[in-house]
């Protein structure tokens, strides 16, 4: 990876060495669900198109969504959007000040770990 | 270019579309949770409920307004070349636009707004 830097001090980016604590974690998850959910707007609505538009596209759409995988690609989905949604939740909370100790960003980065897997596992039961 | 504020006018528009969105999304989960429409026509009747069409616009507005400060932050955070960033910038931008404009179409033909 060459990346130019305009400054000759050492850089240190092994990111299998390098100790990730909790907040760094969920940070990146965050990003990555968002990423993730960005890549499938045009999925959205392209689905909302054709539930709208005609009975057989919203016919289709109920099919589509039937099926095994994806049915399980919508649990993942379900589980990246409520882990950013709680992600963001914490952020708007550090924003005003709650949370924002190493105890306290620690404890909710935690929080927000077990909550996404709770829907992750609500999702699971109810569409699998 | 006039920047000044950008970077808190990018922040408070995040801030304020997720807090709409996460509100819209609550609020869409108990309704179809208390009322489930199961087909076509209640589907279309539901969905173009008049408080509901317009709160369903501005989520659309409100998602594409925040996946762009998103993805900008990612740019900016990971590419360092000014002119890759620009090119970029312009692709996630101009691929939004394109979602906003194919949203209003299917929101405006269907009769939903």
């Amino acid at each position: 990876m060459a990346i130019v830097r305009k400054h000759k001090r050492p850089v240190y980016l092994n990111l299998f060495q390098i100790h990730f604590p909790v907040g760094a974690v969920v940070s990146i998850t965050h990003r990555i669900s968002g990423i993730l959910m960005f890549a499938l707007i045009p999925v959205l609505i392209y689905m909302l198109e054709q539930s709208v538009s005609t009975a057989q596209g919203y016919a289709r759409v109920v099919q589509i969504l039937d099926t095994l995988p994806v049915r399980i690609i919508l649990v993942m989905v379900i589980w990246a959007f409520a882990h950013h949604v709680f992600n963001g939740i914490r952020q708007l909370l550090i924003d005003i000040d709650i949370g924002v100790s190493r105890e306290g960003s620690r404890r909710s980065a935690w929080t927000v770990i077990v909550a996404g897997v709770m829907v992750l596992g609500f999702a699971a039961v109810a569409l699998l | 270019m006039r920047i000044h504020g950008a970077g808190l006018r990018a922040w408070v528009v995040q801030r304020l579309t997720a807090m709409f969105m996460a509100g819209f999304i609550l609020a869409a989960i108990i309704l179809l949770l208390a009322t489930p429409p199961g087909s076509y026509t209640a589907w279309r009747e539901w969905i173009a409920h008049p408080v509901l069409s317009l709160a369903s616009a501005l989520f659309f507005a409100s998602l594409l307004m925040h996946a762009w400060v998103g993805m900008r932050d990612v740019i900016m955070d990971y590419i360092s070349s000014t002119g890759i960033r620009f090119c970029l910038l312009v692709v996630v931008g101009g691929f939004l636009f394109a979602m906003a404009m194919w949203v209003l179409r299917v929101l405006f033909v269907s009769s939903v707004i």
